[in-house]
């Protein structure tokens, strides 16, 4: 394993970690008492503007800048709601902080609340993570208990309370203005923007949405400094992405499963040092999606073009995609995105149609159905990809498919068309004759997805393998 | 589990329910925020929504029933019909069929001698497919009632179903975790 520090998650080994008195032991709770004893909420929002936190929740956006969109009329209430729907798929960070350390999220919500002059936060939690619900339920009345949330919170004068608020199973739901209508009793259908959330959001009300990493880095950004914190990023300060993050890493790598490191590691270092490389040696690298589905996927031959001495990935002119540091710019750069950081990996086993056969049947399933082009867009995706599957597909499906994703983008009320079409463009573009091949012959069974374990599973050896990959990379 | 005849009659939760509805009601300024979670309460109570559910939940958070009933139909967690005595989702998005999501879900079908989406002839198990769980990087995984259980093979997919069809509870694992070096 790389040795940069477990600073978000350095509590997740501890025995009980979950419980306050492990936490507090810990550390937690010393920066709330710092905020909340020795600093104004102006000093707060300074250190997170000053942290260069962008949204942990896929989008990026600078969390100090949305605080700074608040400006409440007298008498409205303001609320933080915490984006805990986790159902990107390849997306599995949250999880782990609400399951492992979820007085760190309360905590971050206690001092966040402070900032904003919030008295309650909603944290929505998808209702499948039943674990991390019971935690952070447990995790609130023993902040309860202790006087860290209600009346008088570390002697202020600020009452404050979370409810924890379970979804019902809806994708959608985590796109805020969904997730906002979802918390209010309603179908979780996105809202047109604007107005935003934070002029009028949960009950009409100002309110900022943040994801649960956003708000739980907001503790070490009170208690290192905002430019310390932001500083431990690995890019450049002028592209005002700080930080320590999380990263997942799923699918085709030997050690999947979440990690810490700085903002701004390559997804090499992802793939082979985290992950612990490929599956199977003899299966290389073919494409990988970088930061959960609605992100376009990458090919490890694919170069940076930039030889432009002033462009900002000038830096990396030449480099495979592979090793350009990730950030939120970078990555766009790129054509992709950085979403969540949790990186799908697909070997040379993989049948590109196939894979995005699999995610545009997701969106076809989790498209709320309000807008025209996503509701039609993303069935007609799937009835394509269907029929060029089964071999009833010619070669004009595949342009048929590019004209369907480009009519999809900018014409929707929420980012879920785009998250659809922007994948599938790029799953077209970058496998063509993939596609071209299955227009002519279709997939047979050897293409199935699960082709590169399938043996393995099936034959009862996988568990073998695995627990010595795991005992060797250790 | 209620039978579809016995859903007509109007719905009674124990003293214990009720107090939990009051105690979500307080968590919010409007009483229509707690209907999700209210929801919950009743399919926990009933088994699935039933008619009685959303006339009950109609009339406790002051909604119209076809309010109600446009809320279960949006989510997928809200059962629309009975559903066996254990509900078990199998994932099937990406990063769960990279390593192996489809061969769980032949196994399974295989075992339960039903297709996705189907109960089991004894009442037993309902199967269903699932989209992405948040637990991508322990693939394959299935959720059973509220537990997930992760990194599975066929066979200790079919000791643990084994365990529950004998009537015990196997405790989700706690998800594994890997520091850096340096910590
Ligand atoms: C379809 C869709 C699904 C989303 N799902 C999530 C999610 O599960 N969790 C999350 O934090 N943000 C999700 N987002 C992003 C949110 O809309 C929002 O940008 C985010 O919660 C803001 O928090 P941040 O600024 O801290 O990242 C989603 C967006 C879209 C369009
Ligand atoms: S873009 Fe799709 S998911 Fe978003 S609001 Fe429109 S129909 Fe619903
Ligand atoms: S793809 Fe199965 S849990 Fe995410």
């Amino acid at each position: 394993m790389p040795d940069y520090k477990n600073i978000l998650s350095n509590r997740y080994p501890l025995a009980q970690s979950w419980t306050l008195a492990v936490a507090e032991r810990a550390g937690a709770y010393g920066p709330a008492r710092k905020a909340l004893g020795t600093m104004t909420p102006e000093q707060i929002k300074n250190e997170v503007k000053a942290a260069n936190v962008r949204g942990r929740g896929g989008a990026g956006f600078p969390a100090g800048m949305k605080w700074g969109f608040l400006n409440p009329k007298p008498g409205q209430d303001v609320y933080l709601v915490v984006n805990a729907d986790e159902g990107e798929p390849g997306t599995f960070k949250d999880r782990t902080i609400m399951e492992k350390d979820p007085h760190r999220l309360v905590e971050g919500c206690i001092i966040s609340m402070y900032a904003i002059g919030a008295h309650k936060t909603f944290i929505f939690v998808r209702c499948e993570l039943v674990l991390a619900i019971q935690r952070l339920e447990a995790a609130v009345k023993e902040a309860h208990q202790k006087g860290y949330l209600g009346a008088r919170p570390f002697g202020k004068d600020h009452p404050m309370d979370i409810v924890v608020h379970p979804g019902a199973g809806a994708y959608i739901c985590g796109e805020e203005t969904s997730l906002l209508n979802a918390l209010e009793g309603q179908r979780g259908e996105p809202r047109l923007k604007p107005p935003f959330p934070a002029v009028k959001g949960a009950f009409g009300m100002p309110t900022i949405v943040n994801n649960v990493e956003t708000i739980s880095s907001v503790p070490d950004v009170v208690s290192m400094g905002g430019e310390a914190w932001s500083n431990l990023s690995l890019l450049p300060p002028e592209m005002k992405d700080g930080g320590t993050r999380l990263y997942g890493v799923s699918g085709h790598v030997v050690r999947p499963g979440v990690f810490e490191a700085p903002v701004g590691i390559t997804l090499r270092e992802l793939i082979y040092d985290f992950g612990g490389g490929m599956l199977h040696k003899d299966r290389p690298l073919k494409g990988v999606i970088p930061g959960g589905s609605s992100t376009p996927v990458l090919r490890p031959e694919d170069k940076v073009h930039a030889p432009d001495p002033k462009s900002p990935m000038n830096k990396w002119h030449g480099k495979s995609h592979l090793d350009v540091p990730m950030g939120v710019d970078t990555m766009r750069n790129l054509g992709t995105m950085l979403g969540t950081c949790c990186a799908i990996v697909m070997d040379s086993s993989v049948n590109m149609v196939e894979a995005s056969r699999n995610l545009m049947k997701f969106y076809h399933h989790e498209s709320c159905g309000q807008c025209t082009p996503c509701r039609e867009g993303t069935g007609w995706l799937e009835d394509t990809l269907n029929k060029l599957a089964s071999g009833r597909g010619k070669a004009s499906d595949v342009d048929l498919l590019v004209d369907i994703a480009n009519n999809m983008m900018g014409n929707t009320i929420c980012a879920l068309a785009d998250g659809t079409a922007m994948p599938m463009l790029a799953f077209v573009r970058k496998y063509r004759k993939e596609f071209l091949e299955a227009a002519e012959k279709g997939l047979g069974p050897s293409h199935r997805l699960d082709e590169a374990v399938r043996a393995a599973l099936v034959g009862g050896a996988r568990v073998a393998a695995h627990a010595e990959a795991m005992g060797g990379a250790a | 589990m209620t039978t579809p005849a016995q859903s007509h009659a109007p719905l009674t939760l124990t003293p214990e329910q009720e107090r939990r509805i009051d105690e979500i009601l307080g968590r919010y300024p409007t009483r229509r925020a707690a209907c999700l979670p209210t929801l919950h309460v009743c399919q926990e109570a009933v088994g699935w929504v039933s008619p009685a559910v959303v006339a009950y939940v109609s009339q406790r958070l002051g909604m119209a029933a076809s309010e109600v009933q446009g809320v279960v139909t949006f989510y997928t967690m809200y059962h629309q019909a009975p559903v066996g005595k254990h509900v078990l989702w199998v994932c099937r998005t990406l990063s769960c069929d990279l390593r192996g999501g489809k061969t769980m879900q032949e196994h399974l079908e295989k075992r339960l001698g039903c297709h996705a989406g189907e109960t089991t002839a004894d009442g037993q198990w309902t199967l269903k497919k699932a989209e992405c769980l948040a637990a991508c990087g322990y693939a394959p995984m299935v959720q059973i009632d509220d537990r997930f259980y992760e990194n599975l093979t066929p066979e200790k997919l079919d000791a643990l179903m084994d365990r529950i069809e004998r009537g015990e509870m196997p405790a989700q694992e706690e998800t594994a975790w890997t520091p850096n070096q340096a910590s």
